[in-house]
């Protein structure tokens, strides 16, 4: 294949990683915004989604499409519900203290993993797509008699990577407007700039800072259904997204949402060209030395604002 | 509404900075707590707004507890905080800091409106993110955005801190209308022009001990007291 041809592969790869990226990152980003939390564990609820995906879709007989769907609705729910028993019996306890709640989330971490490996077990597990239609991709060149459109051999995506990557951006401008025009909105991003002031109006922090966990559990559950199909439901497959999910919020900016975004689709696209034209490691590798960079000649990321 | 603090000890973890405090703000009048820094001016009005737990002693208005309130359900009682710095939602616009301050009693727009024509340069600035306010329309947010509330107390923390005399002039305007109106504030302040212009009663604190409490009349005639508790 010429490189045009690959390259445009190599995008689609990666925007499907971008988009899944945002979303996870975006979970990890909002509970650190507006909690000071340093979620740890969050892989983990990325993993839930995915086991919780497979259990829901597997015995569903019917078309794949109904087990997706039951999937993607109720997955969300059970680990943003698990989230907000963590926050309760664990985080609260704490009182939200920074180092105790990164030695926290890390006890949640192997407690969910050593769960999901006694209860799922070992095995890598397929869920199936809801449709899954190979798509034929057209590439111009330039021949005798001008521009014209030809199909080269491998150039194709699928009709579910497609969906993959319009749900994403749907579910972000969801969060957006949830964010920006919402009274529930309102009272996060106030918690976010200052607890002791959004109590002193009358904001239940405690209820506002589970509401929070939840909800970014479940972003991370949401995109593990919207993934499942392409990669496997395993016990394991938690670290991978913490990762990137780390690295993103770090170059975007602690709690920036739009920075968080931005540095997904950095990270995400760089992650699939390189790992289509060189190697997946070396794009790995690339990834935390851009972080060290960042971290050095830019502490608070593309977006963050300067600690004072 | 009268709200009363009795024998309350509160403080920082281990540090105790209020001892055995007791006060009394009464409806439709200025009590002015005086004090040099670090006597306690600030921590007793967020034990007064439940934002510091008290180790014992008790805060009620009208009779009805709000020690033993949660935090956030003290200001739905109709008490509201102005806060020394302003302390405003920095990124969010001034129509966004108000409805803040709407929401924490079901406020309408009728309120907001009622508010705004009591500060008109912030009805030009509604979009504007808080930040980038001057520092008077800054304060003037923070008063705007507590009196949403629409409190039968007011807590006034340091509100002429580094203002120009027309936004001293329009603050002081401020809190005689809601002494007009039966309002109780307190009010912390370090000015003592603005203290003997505005208050009805001064307290006085002393490492986080309440000394003497005196109507400001008498305080015009003997201002060696001034001079004892605050130094000046």
């Amino acid at each position: 294949m010429d490189f045009g041809p690959h390259l445009l592969l190599a995008v689609l790869e990666g925007a499907v990683g971008a988009a899944v990226l945002a979303l996870t990152a975006l979970g990890l980003s909002l509970v650190f915004g507006v909690m000071r939390v340093v979620n740890v564990a969050h892989g983990e609820f990325f993993m839930l989604g995915a086991v919780v995906a497979w259990f829901i879709a597997s015995p569903i007989a019917a078309h794949p499409a109904i087990g997706f769907v039951a999937a993607l609705a109720i997955a969300p729910l059970v680990a943003g519900g698990i989230a907000v028993v963590v926050d309760r019996l664990v985080l609260k306890r704490v009182e939200y203290d920074p180092e105790a709640t990164i030695v926290g989330t890390i006890g949640v971490l192997y407690i969910i993993q050593q769960s999901a490996l006694m209860i799922y077990g070992p095995e890598a597990r397929p869920v199936e797509p809801p449709f899954n239609h190979r798509i034929a991709l057209p590439w111009v060149e330039w021949g005798d008699s001008g521009l014209s459109f030809y199909y080269p051999w491998g150039l194709s995506t699928t009709s579910y990577k497609l969906f993959v990557i319009v749900a994403a951006v749907a579910i972000l401008v969801t969060f957006w407007s949830v964010m920006s025009r919402t009274r529930l909105g309102l009272i996060m991003r106030a918690t976010q700039l200052d607890r002791e002031t959004a109590v002193a109006f009358g904001i239940p922090v405690q209820r506002v800072y589970s509401i929070v966990f939840g909800f970014g559990a479940a972003l991370a559950a949401l995109s593990a259904v919207l993934i499942v199909p392409i990669q496997q439901a395993h016990y394991l497959m938690g670290h991978d997204p913490l990762l990137l999910s780390f690295i993103v919020v770090i170059i975007g900016g602690l709690g920036s949402v739009r920075g968080t975004v931005v540095a997904a689709l950095l990270i995400g696209m760089s992650d699939g060209i390189i790992s289509v034209f060189l190697s997946p490691t070396l794009s790995k590798i690339l990834a935390t030395l851009l972080v060290a960079l960042v971290l050095v000649f830019r502490p608070q990321g593309l977006y963050g604002k300067k600690m004072a | 509404m009268t709200l009363r603090l009795e024998a309350i000890n509160t403080g920082y973890g281990q540090v105790q900075i209020l001892y055995d405090l007791s006060l009394e703000a009464r409806p439709g009048e200025v009590l002015c707590l005086l004090g040099r820094n670090g006597a306690g001016k600030t921590t007793t009005l967020k034990a007064i707004m439940g934002l510091l737990p008290l180790r014992s002693g008790s805060i009620t208005l009208d009779g009805q507890s709000l020690s033993d309130l949660p935090a956030h359900q003290v200001p739905g009682q109709g008490v509201a905080y102005v806060p020394q710095g302003r302390r405003l939602f920095t990124e969010l616009t001034v129509a966004e800091n108000i409805e803040i301050g709407l929401m924490t009693r079901g406020k309408s727009h009728r309120t907001r409106d009622r508010v705004l024509s009591m500060f008109p340069r912030l009805q030009d600035r509604l979009d504007q993110p808080a930040e980038t306010l001057s520092g008077g329309e800054q304060q003037m947010l923070a008063t705007a955005r507590a009196l949403c509330l629409e409190p039968s107390v007011l807590l006034l923390d340091e509100p002429t801190e580094g203002l120009q005399p027309s936004m001293i002039a329009l603050i002081a305007d401020t809190v005689r209308a809601m002494r007009t109106e039966g309002q109780a504030v307190i009010l912390v302040e370090q000015r003592i022009d603005s203290v003997l212009a505005l208050a009805d009663r001064v307290a006085f604190i002393e490492n986080g001990r309440g000394r003497e409490v005196m109507d400001t009349a008498d305080l015009r005639d003997d201002p060696s007291l001034v001079r004892k508790y605050v130094g000046i």
